[in-house]
Parts: C-alpha cells; structure tokens; sequence
C-alpha cells in the first residue's frame, strides 16, 4: 500500500550531526539526496531562541526537546534472566529528536580518543599479555589507527568549532595543553574560554599534587568564527543553558549552527521532516538494499524511497534498531558469542566528588557545558592495567556547566530531602559547592548486548529494541580507583565537607538517574564479516550501498565523551564513499 | 509561541554594567509582574477534586514549609503548578511510553512501571494515604497536626505507610513536583513572584554572563528575571 516517491542517489536517515556531514559532504559530488527525519524542523530561531529556551521545567526536566518514549523507546534488563521491562519515561539516558538531533542539546565536550583506545586489544596484548582480560569482555581494536583517523578528526573541530589548546602538535608537547593526547595536525580553531572560579581552583590543586591540567576541549566559540562551509558562531555568553538545550545564540557547535543552513542552500539536497525510517529494503539477492520505507506523520501512510546508497545516521540505539528490523546483519547471541547485530553495547563509567566550601560564592549559574579545566593523568594510556588490576582509565574536570535549582541542588550528604532543615539548607548550600567529574571508560562484554523484545511493541507496530545491560566489574574497579585518587584531590582543596559519588562493585544499573548519553556500540567496526555489522569504512559487510554512522560503530567505548569520535568517523566514511566508493560500489573490504 | 513582549534587554545589560556599585548589597524584592499571581485561597483547581485540593495545600506545607527564613510552597503557589501540571501533557503520560503489560511489583532501579499516569497515581494514592492516616490517628492527612503530618509523610517516604505497588512513586512523584513548582518559571503557576530564586540566589533567565566569568569569588548582584519579563 506504500507510496513509492522518486528514486534518489542517497537517503540520509537522521538529519543529525552524522546525516547533516554525509548530505553537505555528498552534495558536493553532484549527487541527489533526500534526507529523512523523524522528528520536527529545529532552528535556533524560532525554536531555540530566547528566552523561550531558557526554561528548566519544560526542557530540562519535562525533556520537550528528546525522543519522547511514547514513539520510541527500549525495554531493559540486567541480565538475560531478568524480565525486560520498557523505558516509559527518560532518565538514564536522552535520546535527542528532531533536526540535529542530540547535537542540538548538548554539553559540547569535543574529544578525541587517545591512539591506544582506539588498538586497545593490541595495547593490552602488547604491555601486559591478554591473560589481564576478563572473562566475557569483548576487547576489540578498532580496524583503523589513529593516524588515519587523524586528519578526520581535524576536520571534524575545524566544522564543529572548537574551543581549547593543543597539547601534541605533530608530536611535540605544549604547554597549556593535553600531554598525554593523540597528535594534532593542528592547533584548536578558538583559542580557550575564559574559566570560572571553581575551574581556577581545580586547576591550582592539580599543579600542586604535580598533575598537568588543560581547558576542557570545547565545541563552545571562544571568540567570532567562520568555519570552512562558511557557518558563523559567535562567542559563547555562559548562560548556563546547554545541556538539553538548544543554544540561543549560535555559540555552541551543532548542525544547526555548523552545517545545516549551508546544506540547505544546496539545490540537490532535500529533507523531509515527520518521517520515520520504519526500515531498510533488500533486493532479492540479498546483497544490496534498494531504500528504505518510512512512516510520513503527515498524511499518515507508508512511503517508499527508493535509493543507490542508504546512510543509516539516526541516534546509535535507533540505528541498531534499524538493522534488527531490516535483518541487517545476524543478530547476535551472547550464549555463543556469534552473531553480530547488537553486539558490544556500551556506555559509560562516570563518578563525582562534590566539595563544599562555606566562604567560597561560585555563581554556578555561569558556565556552559563544555566549561572548565581538566586532568588527563588517569586516562587509559596512563594506567598501569596490569598493576591496577583493571581495564580503563578517566578523564576528570570541574567547571559549572548549569546552576539550574530543581536539577542541579548539591547539599551535603545527609540533608533532609524536604523539610525545614532542606529549606534552610538549600539557602546555605546553593553557590557554595564546586565539583570534579570523573569521566571514565566502558568495555564490551558478552553481558551487555541488544536485540529485538518479544513482548513491547511501537506505535507503529515494531517490536521494541531490548537492552540487556549491567556494571561489570572491571569498570567498577576502574571507578574505586578514580573514587581514590579524586578524593584525594578533593581533601587538598581542604573544603569545609566533600563527598564522593562513584558506584562500586556490586552496583546494578538504574535507569532512573541521568548517567549520559553515550550508548554506544551494537553495529561495531571489525575487520571480518563474523565479528562485527560494518567494516573498516562503516560499511555494512552485508549490504555495501549502506552505511552505518555513529557512535554505534565503537567497538567498546573510550573514555571520552563520543561526538569527536563521532564526527571523526563520520568524515572518515563520507571520504571513503567519495575517493573509493562511488565510482565503482562494492564492498571496499 | 507567543510571547508578550519582555522588558528591553538592553535595560537588564545596563543594570548589569552596573552590576558592580550594587555588589554585596541585598536587593529589595519589588515584584514588578505584569500578571499578578493567583491567590491561592482564590484558585479554582482544574484537575484536583476539592479533597485532593486540601490534601495537596497541607502536604506541600510541610515538605516546603513557610516558618524560617525563605518562601514556603503556599507562599510560591506550588499546589498551583502540580495542579496545572497535571491538567496537562505531564498529568497525562502524554509523552511515556505507556503500553502494557505493566509490572507495578518491579523494583524502583526499574523506574516507572506503574499502570497509572501521573495524574492518575494522585487521583488513586491520596485517598489511599488518608485511609493509612485513618488507621493510625482516625483522621484524614489534613486534619494532623503538623508533627503527625511529617510523621505520615516520613512514614510514606521510608515505605513504611504501604500503598498498593502501583502508587509506591507517589511520595517521589509529589516531592518532585513540589520542588519544581518551587523553581520553575512563575509562568507555570508556582514560584510566584520568583521568590525561591530570589531565596537561593538563582537569577533565572538572565542567561548572560559574559563579564561574570572572571570576576571570581563575587556574588552576583541581580536578582532574578523571568521568561516573560518579571523582575523580582
């Protein structure tokens, strides 16, 4: 009963970060391409400006800018015994919706991985012998270097306008920088932005326990910038509204204010909103697919679109989703550990130290996602795995990125949660603390994996995507280790009282809380067919006209937050498609 | 949407440049609301039965109470905002995923399992409640003193006053929502006259900082605005 609309070169299905670089990127090739988006059309105005945007409840708390779970969402549970029950409403994660997607809400943090995250099988192998890998994890390497991956990632800040300071250029150390970073070929576009006062005490401690602190990598315009598809941003103001919000004032990097309003302009690229991806079409050998299928919300019917080449784009977990329902790849089965579709889910291993200091005023309303100073001494290629007895490392950083009151309250361990006593607590307590984020790594595991629920179904008739994840023990060692060494930091700053909040061994995961938004893996990188969905250029190993984007082709997660890598890939794809693929489409491996 | 047009900005960057001759001293609350707050004793809900009404006026009460320093959740309206809160898209899952089979007996890490909607779980946990509150005192939650009433809720908080498993995020349910009503935006009928902004020292949505961030150990001079153009 489908509408069949007209064939195009390229369908784009999520008009994100990923699907906004593939469509400029694309487009330059002369190519005709569509790009189809669930959700609504989102500019910074009307929809993001201000001070409608600036509004805790509505979009801090009631989430009006995220996936709403009523149209899609996942069921979880912790083991593969556990009944898997949906997640009706968000908390531990927040998938964005709409054009740009979760770029348009948040924090900003731009890494990109360390080279040993990316050969960390080998790197493990290498220093310390594979018997230091526990049972059931799925240590991978990626199936590219770094020093590939490199000139992708310079592009990636260069679009993304990037704020902070070198600190490996060419292989030569800077002062002011990261030491312990990957090569840069290039120095930050923007110079660092200005720091708030906790971030100048967090920094102090540092240097004085002999660490080597830098200003947080930060797609957050430091100063007026032009980025090569000719995009202006213009210095960020610190109004404290970043995450889950878009930005009112073109300061914050997203494909709105990077990529989208050049990609408009392009007279071969076109997208439709309200128009959700219900699969991808095979043609009958198998081999190739012919388009895809979407639901229009607009005239309530089935459409077909027909295209040479697909480039699945939407958010990791709706991605993996995708190629469950397309039958896109052998689903995987973690008894066996074959299959590949939904293999290696991951997320992320955070913990906190809160300070609390009765003289200090830190205005924490001022700051912006990206804000601060942080430390790169436990990351991954710092750790001694073999000595410390786990897999990982973390990177650290303080700087108030909102003082919003309903979500961003820290009082001291033990405060009544309501009361008088909270009431009087909350007038000592507010602008007085100042924190450190522990932002570490997540491997794969057998444990932790995706596939297709046999009881919850969507809107439109689709089983629901079922998670099955849990802490494993590795992180959780990796998290008391960072619980250890920030706490100390923490009792030199000699606040008034201080607390720590990281899980530890035995900690189930909760779905309640807001952890992040970096699920990752499920359609991961390999370099053959039996071990993961996509090869070395995200090329599906099963169909070669399509492509996977995202956060979904990590093999395990790094210890960074996951949108320079994101960015990274993506270029990285879209040049392999423009150089290898398009004049002569096969499989590239 | 539309909006009725704020106050000048640039009349806030002005005050803002002045910023530092005001630094330290308390800022006199003048409300300057172009709508003034409803009154509470006034307030015709649209979602709670009279019943629920009082439960939800004496329960607030107590978890933000008005003795001490600061606003209470009467003095801010924050019944208001549950109220209008659940008469809308909140009150109704709009937004949840909210298809059975439902599992009410899952354990709270599972988050929200219950067949009820927000507004729903109100309508069913508050009779519930009184009916424990029956048995403990043989009056209903609003006729307790205040002490029996932190007693009752403390009880509710710890699971200790059992409700049937689908209303056991009633007690988490109705602090949240207290605590938002508390500091969200006036517009949505709670934190009248931004006080609790003004009380914590939050200047909601000024929203622009810039030659804030280096002046550091500094208390910030303004008080709040709101979205609509309120100066408190």
């Amino acid at each position: 009963m489908a509408r069949t609309e007209k064939k195009k070169d390229v369908v784009i299905v999520g008009l994100g970060w990923t699907g906004a670089i593939a469509g400029i990127e694309l487009a330059d090739e002369g190519l005709e391409i569509v790009a189809l988006e669930r959700g609504r059309d989102q500019n910074t105005v009307p929809e993001f400006k201000y001070p409608n945007q600036i509004d805790e409840l509505r979009y801090g708390v009631r989430l009006e800018n995220m996936q709403h779970p009523r149209m899609q969402t996942v069921t979880v549970r912790r083991n593969d015994s556990e009944k898997a029950l949906p997640y009706r409403s968000l908390g531990s994660f927040l998938p964005g919706n709409g054009v740009g997607g979760a770029g348009t809400h948040w924090n900003g943090l731009l890494w990109r991985p360390q080279p040993q995250e990316i050969q960390l099988r080998s790197y493990v192998k290498e220093h310390w012998g594979e018997s230091i890998i526990p049972e059931g994890m799925n240590l991978m390497d990626y199936p590219v270097t770094y020093d590939e991956l490199e000139p992708f990632f310079t592009r990636f800040d260069q679009v993304a306008g990037i704020s902070g300071k070198a600190g490996n250029l060419n292989g030569k150390i800077q002062p002011g920088g990261n030491p312990f970073e990957g090569h840069r070929s290039q120095e930050y576009p923007m110079p660092p932005l200005p720091r708030t006062y906790d971030s100048t005490k967090f920094e102090e401690a540092c240097k004085a326990m002999g660490y080597h602190p830098f200003p947080a990598p930060a797609g957050i315009a430091s100063t007026a910038y032009v980025n090569p598809y000719g995009m202006q941003m213009a210095p960020c103001n610190f109004c404290g509204f970043c995450e889950r919000f878009g930005c009112y004032q073109y300061s914050k990097s997203s494909p709105q204010t990077a990529i989208l309003d050049a990609l408009k302009r392009k007279p071969n690229f076109t997208y439709r909103t309200h128009a959700e991806v219900l699969r991808v079409e095979s043609a009958a050998d198998g081999k190739t697919a012919t388009g895809v299928t979407y639901f229009d919300h607009a005239t309530q019917e089935e459409v077909f679109q027909p295209a040479d080449l697909v480039i699945l784009s939407a958010y990791q977990l709706n991605n993996v989703h995708l190629l469950l329902v397309s039958n896109i790849g052998k689903p995987y089965n973690p008894a066996t550990n074959e299959g590949v579709t939904g293999k290696n889910y991951a997320y992320q291993m955070n913990g906190g130290v809160t300070m609390f200091f009765k003289d200090a005023t830190f205005n924490p309303f001022i700051g912006h996602g990206a804000n601060g100073i942080c430390i790169d001494d436990f990351s991954v290629n710092q750790n001694d795995f073999g000595k410390l007895g786990f897999i990982g490392g973390a990177y650290w950083r303080s700087g108030a990125f909102n003082g919003q009151p309903i979500r961003s309250m820290s009082l001291p361990a033990g405060t009544p949660t309501w009361g008088g006593k909270w009431k009087q607590s909350i007038k000592e307590w507010y602008g007085h603390s100042m924190s450190i984020g522990s932002h570490g790594s997540h491997m794969s595991y057998r444990n932790n994996h995706l596939d297709l629920d046999p009881t919850y179904k969507d809107p439109l008739g689709r089983p629901l995507m079922r998670m099955t994840f849990n802490w494993q023990e590795n992180d959780l060692k990796m998290n008391q280790y960072m619980k250890l060494k920030a706490g100390e930091l923490g009792r030199s700053m000699k606040p008034d009282l201080i607390q720590l909040g990281f899980k530890d061994v035995g900690a189930q995961y909760d779905v309640r809380p807001y952890q992040t938004t970096h699920n990752t893996g499920g359609h991961i990188m390999s370099s053959n067919p039996q071990e993961g969905v996509v090869n070395r250029y995200c090329q599906a190993w099963d169909r070669h006209n399509v492509f996977v984007m995202g956060a979904g082709n990590f093999v395990q997660n790094t210890q960074y937050n996951p949108t320079g890598m994101v960015g990274g890939l993506a270029y990285w794809t879209v040049h392999a498609i423009r150089t290898l693929y398009l004049r002569n489409p096969r499989p590239l491996v | 949407m539309p909006d009725s047009t704020p106050p000048s900005r640039r009349t806030f960057l002005l005050a803002s440049g002045a910023g530092m001759a005001l630094s330290g001293l308390a800022m006199p609350f003048h409300a300057s609301a172009r709508e003034a707050p409803v009154q509470l004793d006034k307030y015709k809900p649209e979602y709670f039965t009279p019943e629920e009404w009082s439960f939800i006026l004496a329960a607030t009460a107590r978890l933000i109470p008005s003795d001490g320093d600061g606003p209470g959740a009467l003095e801010t309206n924050v019944p208001v905002f549950i109220d209008r809160q659940l008469a809308g898209n909140y009150g109704s899952a709009g937004d949840w995923y909210m298809e059975g089979p439902h599992d009410p007996d899952a354990s709270p890490d599972r988050g929200w399992q219950s067949p009820l909607t927000p507004a729903g779980l109100y309508r069913k946990a508050i009779p519930a409640f009184n009916a424990w509150c029956q048995l403990q005192w043989s009056k209903d939650f609003k006729d307790l003193s205040g002490e029996q009433q932190d007693e009752a809720l403390t009880a509710l908080q710890k699971g200790e006053a059992k409700l049937a498993p689908e209303l056991s995020f009633f007690f988490a349910t109705l602090l949240s929502n207290t605590k938002e009503g508390y500091f969200s935006d006036p517009m949505y009928g709670g934190n009248a006259g931004m006080q609790a902004w003004t009380y914590i020292g939050f200047p909601g949505a000024r929203a622009n900082f810039k030659e804030w961030v280096d002046q550091h150990n500094v208390k910030y001079p303004l008080g709040p605005v709101s979205i609509k153009g309120e100066r408190a």
